[in-house]
This record gives C-alpha cells, structure tokens and sequence, in this order.
C-alpha cells in the first residue's frame, strides 16, 4: 500500500477544508458530508411540505377545487416519498455523520469516501424521482407503498420510481455500513460498548436494520420492473403471480423502515432529557436492550399492514400479538425518559422543549398503534384517516420533532455561535399548536369514516377537515422560523462555549471539543475514565 | 379477567350500544337516510360484529385514556415540580431500578392481554363464514362495484357506479355546491340489496388493482384482489332495516375516491319481492345480445 500511495499524486492532508466548490464535492470530512446531509434533508422537507401544502388546500372543503384527482394523487406518492426518504433518512444520517465521530472520540467516519458517495448519490436520486413530475403521464400516483397492479399502470414514471428507489437504497446501505463500521472499529480506548452514548447505540442498531431491509426493497422492485418490462408475473395474478406477495415483501421491508425512522429519534430524546433534567438517563442499559428489542420486533409484525387483505386466522393472530407486544419495550422507554425527569432538575431551552413535547405526541401515536393492532378494531381502522393520523403522530412530533431537537441541541457546537433562543422557542410553540390542529381531528375523519387518500369528500367531513388544513398551513408556515433560526445562526451570533449548555448537564465527549470543534475531530484518542 | 366477567361486561356495554344504536336510528329515520356517522368517532352500527367491535374500540380507547392520564400526569407533575427556576436539585443517585423496570414490563404485558382477549374472540366469529344464507360475489372494478348474487337470487348481475349528481359535482371547478347534492360521493345509481336478519356472505375479488370494500356500519371491510377471492360476512339485526353507506378504502387509481358503496337492507320479505322483480328483468333483458366481458379487455 505505501507504495501505491506513494507514487499517487499525493493530496495534502485536508488539515483544512477545501475552497468553493470542490469542498462539497470531494468532501471526505465527516462534518461537511453531515452538512451536506442535514442541508439536503432541510430542502426536501420543505418540498415534501410544500405538496403536503397542496393536499390540504384540495382539502379545504369538499369538491374539486384545485387540482385534478391524478395530480392529487401523484401528491400524496411524492410527498410520503420525499419526506421519508429525502427528509426523516438524510437528516438521521447527517446528525449520525456530525455526531458518531465526536460522541466516540473518533477523528472522522472509518469509510469517508464512501461516505461521499452515499451523500451525492442523493441529489441524483431526488432529481430523478422528482423530474417524474414533468414526463408524459406524470409522476407516481399509486401511494408510496407501490402495489401492483396499480402501479404498473404508470406512464414514463415508473422506471425512474425504481432506479430513484434503487439510488436511495444504495445511499442509505452504504451510510449504514459507514456507522456500524465506524462505531465498531473507532470507539476511543475504554469506551465499551455499553458506555457508548444512546444516540450511537439507536444509530448501531438502526444500521443494522437498514442493512437487512434495504435489499428486500430492491428486490421487491426490481420484481416490479421485470413484471412490467420483461413480462415476469411475479406479482400478476393473470400469470400466476401473486398481489398479495408484493405486499407482504415490501411491509417486511416497510416495518422495519418505520423504526429506521423513529429508533434515532429515540436516541436524541435520550441524550437531551438528562442533560436538561441535569440527572443521569435512567436506567440507560434497559434503553439498549429495549431498542434492541424493538428493532428484532419490527422483523415480524408486518403482517398487520395488512390485515383486510385476507389472511388466515392463525397469521391475524400471531401478527396482532407480536405487534402489541412492540408497545412493552417502546413502553419501557416512555417510563424510562419520565423517571429521568422525574426528581431531576428542569429547564426549559429550545432542544428540550421539543423532547418533551416528543414525549407527549409520540405516546399519543403509540396509542393509537395499540388500538391499531387490535384485528377487529383495524377492520373500521385500516385504510381510514385515523391512520394517516397514527403514523402523522409518530412521525411529525415524533421522528422530526426530534430532528429538531437534536438541530437546537447540537446547531451551537457545529457552528460556534448561539442561535436566537426566543425566536427557536416561537418555532417550537407555534409548530406544537399547529400539528396538534393538524393532525388531532384526523384521527376524528378516521374513526367517522373518511378513508385516506381520497382528493374530495362526503361533506359531513367538512369542519374537521377544514380545522386539519388551517392547522397544517400554520405548521407549514411556522417551519419557516426555524429556517431563519438555523441561517442566522450559521452567519454568526453570540460565541458560544465548549460546553454550549454548560448551565445544564451535558455529558459526552462531543462537549469537551471546542465549538466549533476542529476540522478532524478527534486526533488523537481522548482518554475514557 | 375471567372469560364470564367479561361477557357480562361486554353484555352491559352491548346494552349501551344497542341504546345509542336506537337513538341514532331515530334520528336517521327522521331524515330518511341510516348514515349513522356522528362526525368524531366510530358507530356502533347495526350488525352484533359491529357493535363489538365498537364496544373493544371504546375498551381500549379507555384504557388509553387511563395509562394516558397514569403517565402524562407524572410528565406533567415533573414539568410543574422539578424545575430549575424553582431551586430544584436533581437527585443524581435515581440511575436505575431492577424492581420498577420489571414492574412496569409486566404491568403492560398484562393490560395486553385483557385487550388481547375479546380482540380474539371477535377475530373468531368474523372469521368464521359456514351457514351463510346468501352469497354475493362483488367485484371491484376501476372505478365501480360488480355485484353478482348467488343462491337464491342467482342470476341477479349489475354494476353499481357513483350517482349522477355526485358525478356532475366532483368535477373539477363544476361550480355545484357539494352540500346541494343529496349524499354527495356517497349515493349510487344502483345500490345493492340485501336481506335484514340473513347472514350474508361476500365473495370479493377484482378485475383490475386492489380495491377494498367498506361499509362501517356492518363493521365489514375486505381488499377485493385480482386473482383472489376474500370473504366476510354481515347479519343485519331485523329491523335495522335502511341504506348503509360507505366507499372503496384501498387507492386504486385516479376515481379512487368516487366509488360508493351503497347497500339497501330490506326485510327478507321486500327482498323476495325485489329479486322477483329482477329476476323479471333479468329475463326480459335476455333478448339483449350481451356486451363482451370486461375482464377481457383489463387483464390483455
């Protein structure tokens, strides 16, 4: 190897970034690629609420006012996608890319041109999935879960659906093997595995699922595409395939992708409210074996996605207790974050603000998950807006809620300046009020009757309907703010400490680096006690 | 819980839903229509599998509310008490506790297992479809349902498609106000009819991509999927009698949204008449070369 290198045109040893351009592209720094990431996710949040904006406004009041129902349609698929897989994923990677290096005292990820790649493969798979909008037949229309034969009915769309799947899978097998390598291979001597923070412990085991799922996606799509293209009848029952196979290959990829989204977030939580409560997180060790327990779960309920396609009595019932036993560990950890607040000693600044209000919304989806599970009472459910409430719950206050807590938590170690604290706390605020209209009479359409997915509706859904829209333009709007909070603080402001919230009780190595920390983190392995 | 204790209870509560049942029932008949839908919450409706499930789903629903109150309430008892602006220190030496992580494990495993229960038991009687009394065989189509009855109405055959009314309205800037149109999305040209007191079994599949058929009052909601037939079964309690409403539930295309599902219970002797009516009909139209099958044209 030595000598391989040697005879390279030998590049210096990027002590400094990079100028222009050619930092974010060549970029192998563990903190620009989480920039990049977190900027990435930051736009497609705002195009995905930008067409969430669209499917309120169409549902305003009942009738056609807007648009056309396939353009209504192609909404929905886009926005579940963007959203899920350009906002929730990509910002989870970037807080992983900003934050595993520093929390295990590591100088950078183990894998970082690898880690670039994965980063720019996804604007090329966004713009891909995106400029579907302008092809001949329009972008994707048959919901983001991708059912056959509906989506096989697409126009020019449909390749480009698959290879933008393809790209995004891509991207995040490699960002998981980057963590999973990293954390296994660059903890600072001392650090087991179990004094690890929370946040790398949920990122671990996230990897790990990502790893296992993301192929079952692919294959389950490159199906689709030989079914429409090479006349395979996988999933066509005229050929002897099977619908129904479609469904149970992508749900097992599909639940498992749910917790991808929500085990991070879990993680943040667990690093802010000791920090704010300025007591240790209770019963941290229970945390691990509860999130280990919940990621081997979400391996085997996907069945109850499901349940209204015909199954036999056997798989109902296996699948509607493995699904409510998800509520024992993910209950254990709502006990957990309460005992740590719980005799602790409480302020109330921007990061923990929202983990809080996680706290709540979150436990809120959980229960409408539990009465979800339940086999009779998922036949009124399935399919309704109580879902679309459900699953809103779980990922509007709760996976992105903690995104942005960790945004508020960490935004002064990476740039070095405190953000505007009032302006943040009037994001937060408006921002709770505003998906709790949003969403809240949701689950009311659900439980009345309004299924999901529909461009107009009965008119005895018009008052809630019209509350869930005037809620979601709020929320909409309110994001704005936290917009101007993140720029303002990345142009300048008060200096701030090493420490950041040394008022409080932070704890991890990424507070003993300076803020801004150095170009590489960790250059030599800091001693753990 | 025993088993007995908890049919009593769900005995008590059926009595409850039967009541609220009758009430909405009345008001229904007042404006002709049994839409049963109080605008926030789920109905009990008008078969026994409905009103259970309505009794598990205000079970749990409590329930919730109980661990709601349990657990938000110590959130918000820490919010209020534990506050650094208050001078409270926090009491570093709480890390962890063997007993309470094991008592807290266990309390959920069991409020599961009570919900589990009558969960299980209504999966039973809605699975169970032997001695139906009248089989219909429904097909989704993009974007209407095919009815085709069996037994003894064999031979009765058509499709049932949004009204015209609705589908002037739903148009893009039609200018009609939807609150004109009488049932506006939920009324069809041809609703299907069915028997009260007559368990009647579906037999769903499609022609075309999933469709799910839906009317929340009988408590029944199955995907119709091309290349399998699914089942379910409903018994509308006899004098229950009315036009039930509902729509497809599984996105199927672009009219996703504007494919009713209209069912008329009559009693069982307005439902002779009706398929004598029909089967007149049927015979009468018999001179009509038919038109070539649709299936032929979807599935190329």
């Amino acid at each position: 190897m030595a000598q391989a290198t040697d005879t390279l045109p030998h590049d210096d040893h990027h002590d400094q970034p990079d100028t222009g351009i050619k930092r974010w592209l060549f970029a192998t720094n563990h903190k620009d690629i989480g920039t990049m990431y977190l900027v990435f996710s930051l736009i497609m949040f705002f195009v995905g609420g930008a067409m969430a904006m669209v499917i309120r406004a169409e549902l305003f009041k009942p009738g056609l006012q807007l648009v056309d129902p396939m353009f209504f349609n192609q909404m929905t698929t886009l926005h579940a996608l963007v959203m899920i897989f350009g906002a929730v994923m990509p910002a989870f990677v970037g807080l992983a890319n900003w934050m595993i290096p520093l929390q295990i005292g590591a100088p950078d990820m183990a894998l970082p041109r690898m880690n670039n790649f994965s980063f720019w493969i996804l604007p090329f798979a966004f713009t891909l999935l995106l400029s579907t909008l302008l092809v001949p037949g329009g972008a994707p229309a048959g919901g983001w879960t991708l059912y056959p034969p509906l989506v096989l009915q697409g126009g020019d769309y449909f390749p480009m659906v698959i290879f933008a799947i393809h790209l995004m899978g891509i991207s995040s097998i490699m960002g998981a093997i980057n963590v999973i390598v990293t954390i296994m291979n660059m903890r600072a001597p001392g650090m087991d595995l179990l004094r690890m923070p929370l946040f790398c412990w949920s990122w671990l085991i996230t990897a790990y699922l990502l790893i296992a799922v993301m192929p079952v996606l692919a294959g389950a799509v490159t199906m689709l595409l030989t079914d429409h293209f090479f006349k395979t009848s996988f999933f066509n029952a005229a050929g002897g395939g099977d619908p129904v196979m479609f469904e149970h290959i992508f749900w097992f990829f599909g639940h498992p992708e749910v917790y991808i989204m929500i085990l991070p977030a879990f993680g943040i939580i667990s690093e802010i409210l000791p920090t704010f409560s300025r007591k240790p997180l209770f019963g941290a060790v229970s945390m691990v074996y509860a999130t280990a327990s919940i990621a081997f779960l979400s391996f085997i309920v996907w069945g109850h996605h499901m349940f209204v396609d015909g199954m036999p009595l056997a798989a109902q019932m296996f699948f509607m207790m493995s699904t409510m036993l998800i509520a024992v560990p993910t209950g254990v950890k709502v006990f957990n974050w309460t005992a740590t607040m719980w005799r602790g000693s409480l302020s109330f600044e921007p990061p923990m603000l929202f983990a809080i209000a996680f706290l709540f919304m979150f436990s809120i989806g959980g229960f409408s998950g539990v009465m979800l599970a339940l086999v009779p009472a998922d036949f009124q459910y399935q399919n309704t807006y109580f879902v679309v409430a459900h699953f809103h719950y779980v990922l509007v206050p709760g996976a992105i809620f903690a995104i942005m807590a960790a945004v508020y938590y960490w935004l002064p170690k990476w740039t070095g300046h405190m953000y505007n604290l009032t302006l943040a706390k009037t994001h937060f605020w408006l921002s709770t009020i505003f998906v709790n209209v949003l969403f809240f009479p949701q689950h009311f359409l659900g439980l009345a009757g309004m299924p999901r997915r529909v461009p107009d509706y009965a008119v005895q859904f018009s008052d809630w309907n019209m509350v869930s829209s005037i809620g979601a333009f709020g929320f909409g709007l309110s994001q704005v703010l936290f917009a101007i909070v993140v720029i303002q603080c990345i142009r300048g402001g008060q200096k701030a400490s090493s420490v950041v919230w040394g008022d409080a009780l932070p704890t991890g190595l990424e507070w003993t680096l300076s803020s801004p920390p150095p170009y590489h983190s960790f250059i030599t392995a800091p001693e753990i006690k | 819980m025993s088993l007995t204790g908890m049919n009593v209870e769900h005995a008590g509560r059926r009595g409850l839903a039967l009541g609220a049942a009758l009430l909405s029932g009345l008001t229904a008949a007042g404006a002709a229509v049994a839409n049963t839908s109080n605008g926030y919450n789920l109905m009990p409706g008008v078969t026994d599998i409905s009103r259970d499930i309505y009794a598990l789903h205000m079970e749990v629903f409590w329930i919730c509310v109980g661990i709601a109150v349990v657990v938000f309430g110590a959130m918000i008892y820490s919010l209020i008490n534990f506050r650094h602006s208050q001078g409270a220190v926090a009491d570093t030496s709480m890390r962890h506790s063997t007993k309470v992580e094991i008592i807290w494990t266990i309390i959920p495993v069991i409020i599961l297992v009570v919900m589990a229960i009558p969960a299980a038991e209504i999966i039973l009687k809605m699975e169970d479809t032997r001695d139906s009394e009248l089989s219909i065989r429904v097909t989704g189509y993009q974007w209407k349902w095919q009815y085709q009855y069996m037994d003894a109405a064999e031979g009765i055959n058509f499709f049932s498609t949004l009204s015209q009314d609705s589908n002037f309205a739903r148009q893009l800037h039609s200018g009609i106000d939807p609150r004109t149109v009488p049932n506006y999305l939920l009324d069809v040209d041809k609703p299907m009819v069915v028997p009260s007191g007559t368990k009647v079994r579906l037999l769903l599949t499609s022609q075309d991509v999933i469709h799910a058929w839906w009317v929340p009052d009988f408590g029944a909601k199955r995907s119709a999927i091309p290349g399998f037939v699914n089942e379910l079964w409903f018994k509308v309690t006899p004098g229950k009698e009315g036009i039930y409403r509902g729509q497809c539930v599984a996105l199927c295309g672009r009219d996703h949204g504007f494919m009713p599902v209209v069912v008329d219970v009559r009693t069982p002797e307005e439902f002779k008449k009706w398929v004598e009516a029909q089967k007149t009909a049927v015979k009468q139209a018999a001179a009509i070369p038919p038109e070539p099958p649709r299936s032929a044209q979807l599935l190329n």
